[in-house]
């Protein structure tokens, strides 16, 4: 064989295996996609909305668990997002060349991957020990501490996106730094802002490992924050593992709703960045 | 930038009244050492994590030593605990994870620079990255009905059959084929790691300057030829950070490891033999655990999960950090 036949089958082949990849990849996800669907949607009924969850063999649903999540995720968000967008704000705006500045960046890229399992377990240490039970409020700052690194990264770099001329015409004006940021710089990238929210909801209402510990689980309905609270995952988690039928089609709906949930919110979030007046 | 930090003096100098400029200036300061502060939480709350996890570990290690992490006994009857079967699940689930994901992350790259048409970058791209968006709950369930049965019917036979004879790394590959195991656990920690990895090299490559890269087709290379000598080179750091930060990921990956890896707290030579990792033992037992003895030894395994993504993940952003730092220079 020729040196240039040679070379072109190596291209040749390399290229494939790189296709062959994005191919292996793509598929995954559609397979999940798929399992989920057709393992799920029978499991979507009324009762599955309107009931809590039942005993082996009954009839029952996840309104307990759904009511849990959405709950514990809603306080996460509102105990986050205002810790994570002054902190990127502070990272963004205020310090300049600081040493503060890169440590805590270099932290919160680190806490944005550390584990969440071993955040559960700061959470039952702090929390659940000195209360004495497992509750939804610790489950909820189990969440809120996976909230604010998303938030923080995110809020910095869409702050920095934000042109330095809109700052330089405020402070012109005779606008004092709080405002510059409050009234122009947070305008202009609000959904720069937004969408590092949704990201940070989307990647905590799906997180288990931080709710075994702290938020366990509950097999009835309950609202009461001090006491072990129902959500979806661990749910899904408990009854995926019984060997029972039911329970394990519940398991699926659930998994289906949470994956729905968070594939909309993710799809949403980036649309909303892509209207970003000042996206990359 | 340098308007912005001398904007209140040159607001002086025009001269306001100066009791709304106080006001003013007092909201500036406050506003300031708010956002440090919220900053500074962020850092304590690392410090809080690892002096909690230290406190509730001490009973473990005063009682087992160091030779906690050099024991393989895990016996909640008898009260004795050891971490290296849990250490060796991580390390080994992670590892397969590093070996099968960073090719496919790679290829993934290169056909999302080099060959994918660009209108199909975008959308193609966006798929990849929603597989970082599924839950871990999801990949283990999908893992444990899914996953797992194939591969007890089909790879599994398979590699008993060929690989299994092989002197050596024969042993890798021997025993029954369970479906759920420490190689399993590995293939769905690959593919939850691919995004990640993906992601952060097809970045790295894109920095690459066009001029190289054209300079090298005007050449005559070959699409293969320039990245083997030009990107790939160029781009050396970013991934092995991207490789990085997708093992600082696998290792402490919980959910769906817990479902597949079969809880076993033996250290196996087999591949396909069900394991345990530090994640999975605490998923399944910190909830079950009766003796104060055994809630400690499960929160030094935490502690020492935590140290370990921390030493890889600071390893990480350290070369991420570096690279980006060159770029802006």
């Amino acid at each position: 064989m020729n040196i240039y036949a040679h070379r072109r089958a190596v291209n040749f082949a390399i290229m494939s295996l790189s296709l062959l990849a994005t191919a292996t990849g793509l598929m995954v996800l559609f397979l999940i996609l798929w399992s989920l669907l057709r393992q799920g949607l029978p499991a979507l009924s009324l009762a599955f909305f309107t009931q809590s969850t039942p005993a082996p063999g009954n009839v029952g649903g996840l309104m307990n668990a759904i009511y849990g999540s959405l709950v514990m995720t809603v306080v996460a968000t509102l105990v986050g997002t205002p810790i994570g967008i002054l902190t990127g704000t502070y990272l963004a705006e205020f310090s300049r060349g600081s040493h503060l500045a890169k440590v805590v960046r270099f932290i919160n890229d680190i806490l944005l991957s550390a584990p969440s399992i071993v955040i559960g377990l700061f959470v039952y240490e702090v929390m659940v020990v000195r209360m004495g039970h497992f509750s939804g409020w610790s489950g909820a700052v189990a969440l809120a501490i996976i909230f604010v690194p998303v938030v923080v990264r995110t809020t910095e770099n869409m702050l920095t996106l934000v042109p330095a001329s809109l700052r330089e015409a405020a402070v012109a004006l005779g606008a004092p730094r709080w405002k510059v940021i409050v009234l122009v710089v947070y305008r202009a990238a609000v959904q720069g802002l937004l969408t590092g929210v949704l990201l940070a909801v989307a990647r905590v209402a799906g997180e288990s490992a931080p709710l075994l510990f702290t938020a366990l689980n509950n097999q009835f309905w309950s609202t009461d924050m001090n006491a072990p609270m129902a959500n979806l995952p661990v749910v899904i988690f408990q009854f995926a593992l019984s060997p029972y039928a039911d329970w394990q089609l519940l398991a699926w709906g659930g998994a289906l709703l949470i994956t729905l949930t968070i594939l909309a919110l993710n799809i949403f979030a980036r649309l909303m960045a892509s209207w970003s007046t000042f996206s990359k | 930038m340098d308007a912005r930090s001398h904007g209140s003096a040159a607001v002086t100098a025009v001269g306001l009244a100066p009791r709304s400029m106080r006001r003013q200036r007092l909201g500036d300061i406050v506003f300031r050492r708010l956002t440090q502060g919220f900053a500074i939480g962020v850092l304590l709350l690392l410090g809080a994590v690892i002096v909690a996890l230290a406190s509730g570990s001490t009973l473990a290690f005063r009682t087992f030593g160091l030779g906690f992490l050099t024991s393989e006994t895990w016996n909640p009857v008898k009260d004795t605990f050891g971490a290296l079967p849990a250490i060796y699940g991580t390390v080994v689930t992670s590892l397969i994870a590093m070996l099968l994901g960073v090719p496919l992350a790679l290829g993934i790259a290169v056909f999302l620079t080099e060959l994918c048409p660009r209108p199909l970058r975008r959308p193609i791209g966006v798929l990849v990255e929603l597989l970082a968006a599924i839950p871990s709950i999801i990949y283990g369930v999908w893992g444990l009905f899914v996953l797992a049965p194939l591969l007890q019917t089909t790879l599994q036979p398979a590699l008993i059959d060929t690989l299994g004879n092989v002197p050596v790394i024969g042993a890798l590959f021997q025993g029954p084929p369970y479906g759920l195991g420490m190689l399993t656990a590995g293939m769905i920690l690959a593919v939850m790691v691919l995004p990640f990895i993906a992601a952060v090299t097809r970045d790295v490559f894109l920095t690459v300057p066009a001029m190289l890269r054209e300079s090298a087709y005007g050449m005559g290379a070959t699409t293969a030829e320039v990245v083997r000598a030009i990107v790939v080179p160029h781009s050396r750091i970013g991934i092995v950070g991207g490789v990085m930060l997708g093992l600082g990921r696998a290792l402490g990956e919980t959910m769906a490891v817990t479902f597949v890896i079969g809880n076993n707290h033996h250290i196996t030579a087999s591949l396909l033999a069900p394991g345990t990792t530090i994640s999975a033992s605490l998923a399944n037992e910190f909830t079950e655990a009766v003796s104060d003895t055994y809630t400690s030894s499960l929160i030094a395994l935490g502690l020492i999960l935590f140290v370990i993504t921390l030493i890889v993940l600071a390893c990480a952003n350290f070369l991420l950090w570096r690279l980006s730092a060159k770029e802006g220079a």
